[in-house]
């Protein structure tokens, strides 16, 4: 099939829009994306997208897309049909059969168009045909309603029964227009048409266009900006207004910005004021009660601190009695003043006295209450402390991880949390501070959720780490240990986040934590506090692994390192995170150096052979030098024995990358052992001695990075 | 705490009562039946049997209705100027929601005298949900100048049972509007009439509502009151199953509900009171959800033939 090349007089534009009832504003910006990429694909199966730009906006009620350099209609395409062979087709003097003629007749040609086209089995008699393009009106008929069709939304909505159509808000109206002309076609039983409507109060319900400039102009004309940069521009043109006006900057917050240019259709800043002395509630407290409950930007003076102002974004274009303000200012006052019941009346007793009320609060019903949770953290991460107090991290004490840890969820008894549960630990660490708690306690309490996901700063202070990786394994131990595992996006008690958090301080802290102890050490918080929950080795086991899946994540999508690196590191053991990363420096160091590349092909080799001969790495088989044959065996084994007391002190000095060095240096003697020695020889007790050699060296230089995972099928790029 | 206040002469705004009176006159002549509140405590319009039962089914259905709803946890001992142990709402139905929904309900905020050019009107997202219902919709709550005024919500499920059609939900927080319209910031110095304030004539039961509620009541008492009264709901439940004909048609599926209903309001009770857990808070919801679906179950059973909703001829 070949296009027939017809010259397109023009291109025509396409303006469609879908009119809803108010769409969430935060599902807007994918929704505006996946209406373009939805147009594009339907266009592009109808062969119309060649010269085609395909713009898509949004605002609460609308989604619409301008699409522009469409053809008139789709290119005709010429196709070849084909018919009888040559044979029989003509007869002995080269006249056209009754088939042939047939054949023209069935394809509406004269036979004079018949022509022979040579096919793998031989000549055959074809016609042309050209099949005819539909027109871009046409097409469009059918694939409008399906890009709007097409679109997902997190969980959508039926508005006049169950046969019903569904979208994410019901849908009111639908323009349509095709360089000027309406197009007839029906979207969730809508018929489209060429009237759109403006803003609600500051605009008409009707408005004809003609054309996406016609239709943007206009409707800026009725109080809406059509395009959500446009808006975001505006919003902040008018808080830099105002900061300017105020002395004050914003408090910023990227996030706020695109949220309202999507709430509104036509933003307006404007300042409102609040009574100075809410200014003595902490920071915290006012910013959430402002961002996250009124959708309002904070703002803060010069010298960082907080002004009693805010900046709201309104729906309109003025507030031209100030009538707006007062009212955002009433119900932020209600707000403050509540806040301020909450955060005085909380305080009426001390923090720990919020622990025995932790008893009503349910971690998981198999797991007991906070109460329980909170005794095993106590445990944990006094541990940890003590680990590393004698490990000579001198600044590691007991006593206040142990505060710390008894402190950390006592917030979630309070009216506070209650009220604003995004506030747990922080809240918790105010009331610490507040009720004259070290600063170190307060911190561990503020900062013991953290991190809450990738890129989360982490616990400032050691004790906050203590009790972070506390809480966090405790998380991860009982509930694998009572079955609840993460399955595909399914991860209520968020065990993949936590084990994130447990990999993400321990590297970045360069903390000295043993995996398998620490588990071992929540196992046994989880056996002598309530639930009374014995940890299988098995299960403790799974947990390493399942901990340890999300530190290879870490190592290769944060820290860059190759697949087969993480791999020949892992497999050599990752018990300690820190050490594995020295390990995986080391190894990546080195792997670009001459030696290396044979020597892991090498050590891949030994590992079958060992594999094939069922030995085990390492294993205690005895090698008996009288029972060499060979000098490349002789000389295999001693240049292992000497390299093997080198790579010791290298290793306990921590210098990895000398130790894989002196490894890499064995290239040689290995290749000669293999090109001189065939190790499956018949006589047994020389194949034995041989085997327990390789055993040997496979088993004790593959203590920092086992070679024989590096390269080969396994390694991505 | 004594509230007082001072009453000016005549100032702007509805007084509370004036309020009900507009926005039922504005309903009724939208066609709605205009209803009176429910006699059984009820945490929310929604769990009046105007709305829980006649959401069900086939039948096209208009009612407004004032439904005063208690909420024991929200009880603040008439201290908080905005948070009350029972507060009021206007709950509007309409059923099939009508295409320009949106437009009657804004029009019904221009009748209280809200002028909508001069303010910040806003649809913010927020779906609906009454665990102990089986009930949720889709929807927004209504913001006027940043403060919550209306649920708006298209029903989509009640009793656990699709909603076929759809109806549209308007819950008005009457307070809270009222004191935009009155311009005060405690809810006990809105004029209720021209001489009497809220406080008036609700601060007491506040007082004393809170008072037994936080620390009063008998829990133990109050747990088995809830069992009394999930068994007889379960008992008048499963005595439908064997009814027939006429007295199948009579039976007091009504009166299933209502005991459903002593039971979400004692477990409103049971949690104020703060004794229960987190763990048997979710179970005590599901086993009022489990009374509230098996009765709009039985009850679309019953009126399963005859196309009709309590009794009513379509």
């Amino acid at each position: 099939m070949k296009p027939v090349v017809t010259p397109q007089e023009k291109s025509l534009e396409l303006l469609f829009e879908i009119g809803c009832e108010e769409i969430p504003a935060g599902l807007l910006p994918k929704a505006e994306e996946e209406l373009r990429i939805n147009l594009e694909k339907l266009l592009a199966a109808e062969d119309l997208s060649r010269n085609v730009a395909v713009e898509t906006f949004s605002a609460p009620r609308r989604l619409t897309a301008w699409v522009r350099g469409l053809p008139v209609k789709q290119a005709d395409l010429e196709l070849e049909v084909s018919g009888p062979p040559k044979s029989v087709a003509y007869d002995a003097v080269g006249a056209p059969t009754r088939a042939a003629l047939s054949f023209a007749e069935k394809q509406g040609v004269p036979v004079s168009a018949l022509y022979l086209t040579q096919a793998a089995k031989g000549e055959y008699l074809a016609a042309k045909q050209v099949k005819v393009g539909r027109t871009t009106e046409q097409i469009l008929h059918a694939i409008l309603p399906r890009a709007v069709h097409d679109l997902t939304w997190p969980r959508s909505m039926t508005w006049t029964g169950l046969e019903g159509p569904r979208f994410i808000r019901p849908i009111r109206w639908v323009v349509a227009v095709l360089d000027g002309k309406p197009l007839k076609l029906t979207v969730a039983g809508i018929a489209a048409g060429n009237a759109t409507r403006g803003h609600r109060f500051l605009g008409s319900a009707s408005i004809r266009v003609r054309n996406f400039l016609d239709y943007e102009k206009k409707l800026h004309a009725n109080g809406v900006i059509v395009r959500s940069t446009r808006r975001q521009e505006k919003i902040g043109r008018e808080l830099e207004a105002f900061a300017k006006r105020g002395g004050y900057r914003i408090h910023e917050d990227s996030d706020l910005r695109k949220l309202v240019a999507y709430l509104n259709e036509y933003p307006t800043v404007i300042q409102g004021n609040f009574d100075p002395s809410f200014l003595s509630l902490p920071d915290e407290i006012l910013i959430t009660v402002m961002r996250d409950h009124q959708k309002y930007f904070a703002v803060e003076k010069k010298n960082g601190e907080l002004a009693a102002q805010f900046l709201a974004v309104i729906n309109s274009d003025k507030d031209a009695r100030g009538m707006i303000r007062a009212g955002h200012e009433r119900v932020l006052r209600a707000r403050f003043a509540d806040a301020r019941f909450f955060w005085e009346s909380d305080q009426k007793c001390r923090l720990a006295d919020y622990l025995p009320k932790l008893e009503r609060v349910t971690y998981e019903s198999r797991l007991g209450s906070y109460r329980d949770k909170v005794e095993r953290i106590r445990d944990s991460a006094r541990w940890l402390t003590e680990q590393w107090f004698n490990l000579g991290v001198h600044q590691a004490r007991v006593a206040e991880a142990d505060r710390s840890a008894e402190l950390a969820k006592c917030d979630l008894a309070t009216e506070m949390v209650r009220e604003f549960p995004e506030l747990q630990g922080i809240v918790g660490g105010l009331y610490a501070r507040a009720q004259g708690e070290s600063d170190e306690i307060a911190d561990a309490v503020y900062d013991h959720y953290r991190p809450v996901g990738l890129d989360d700063p982490l616990p400032r202070n050691l004790t906050g780490c203590a009790v972070a990786l506390a809480d966090k394994l405790d998380s991860v131990v009982g509930c694998l240990a009572v079955g609840i595992v993460p399955t595909g996006s399914s991860d209520p008690y968020a065990l993949r986040r936590a084990s994130l958090g447990i990999v993400k301080i321990i590297l970045e802290k360069k903390l000295p934590v043993s995996l398998s102890l620490a588990i071992g050490a929540a196992g046994k918080a989880l056996l002598t506090h309530k639930p009374k929950r014995g940890v299988t080795p098995d299960q403790e086991s799974k947990i390493l692994d399942f901990i340890l899946d999300r530190a290879r994540f870490v190592f290769r999508e944060k820290e860059q390192f190759a697949y087969d690196e993480v791999a020949a590191v892992f497999r050599a053991g990752a018990d300690d995170l820190v050490d594995t990363q020295k390990r995986l420096l080391a190894l990546r160091a080195i792997r670009k150096s001459r030696n290396f590349a044979p020597l892991a092909v090498s050590f891949k080799r030994i590992r079958k052979i060992l594999e094939k001969a069922g030995v085990t790495p390492g294993a205690d088989g005895r090698v008996n030098p009288e029972l060499f044959e060979s000098p490349a065996e002789r000389e295999l084994h001693s240049a292992a024995h000497a390299a093997a007391s080198k790579v010791q002190s290298f290793k306990r000095g921590g210098k990895y990358q000398e130790a894989l060095e002196v490894i890499a240096g064995l290239r040689p003697v290995v290749d000669r052992f293999f090109d001189g020695v065939l190790v499956m020889t018949e006589k047994e007790e020389v194949r034995k001695n041989r085997l327990a050699l390789l055993a040997q060296l496979l088993g004790e230089f593959t203590t920092i990075a086992d070679f024989s995972e590096i390269g080969g099928e396994e390694r991505l790029a | 705490m004594k509230v007082k206040v001072k009453l000016e002469g005549k100032r702007p705004g509805l007084t509370f009562q004036d309020l009900i009176l507009e926005l039922s006159r504005f309903w009724v002549k939208q066609g709605c039946v205009l209803q009176q509140p429910y006699d059984v405590e009820v945490g929310a319009g929604t769990m009046h049997p105007e709305t829980f039962f006649r959401v069900l089914g086939p039948q096209h259905y208009r009612v407004g209705f004032v439904q005063p709803s208690r909420r024991p946890a929200d009880g603040r001992y008439g201290e908080n100027p905005n948070r009350l142990y029972k507060h009021t709402q206007f709950q509007v139905i309409l059923k099939p929601s009508p295409v320009d929904v949106q437009e009657l309900y804004l029009k019904s905020l221009g009748a209280l005298g809200i002028d909508l050019k001069k303010h910040d009107i806003r649809f913010e997202e927020d779906n609906w949900e009454s665990p102990t219902l089986g009930a949720w919709g889709i929807g927004w709550q209504v913001l006027l100048d940043g403060l919550e005024i209306t649920q708006f919500t298209y029903f989509q499920q009640s009793g656990g049972m699709d909603l076929d059609p759809v109806s549209v939900e308007l819950t008005y927080g009457l307070e809270r509007i009222c004191a935009f319209l009155q311009n005060v910031e405690s809810v006990y110095a809105l004029r209720w009439s021209v001489d009497k304030t809220y406080g008036d004539i609700r601060l007491a039961e506040e007082q004393q509502l809170s008072e037994y509620s936080f620390d009063g009541s008998d829990a133990a008492a109050i747990r088995s009151e809830f069992e009394l009264h999930e068994q007889q709901a379960k008992e008048l439940l499963e005595g439908f199953k064997g009814a027939e004909g006429k007295s199948r048609e009579r039976y007091p599926l009504l009166a299933a509900y209502d005991h459903c209903l002593k039971c979400s309001h004692l477990f409103n009770l049971l949690d104020a009171r703060g004794v229960i857990s987190t763990t048997e808070r979710a179970a005590l919801m599901a086993r009022v959800r489990t009374l509230a679906c098996r009765t709009a179950t039985s009850y679309l059973q019953q009126r399963g033939g005859s196309e009709t909703a309590l009794g009513v001829r379509a």
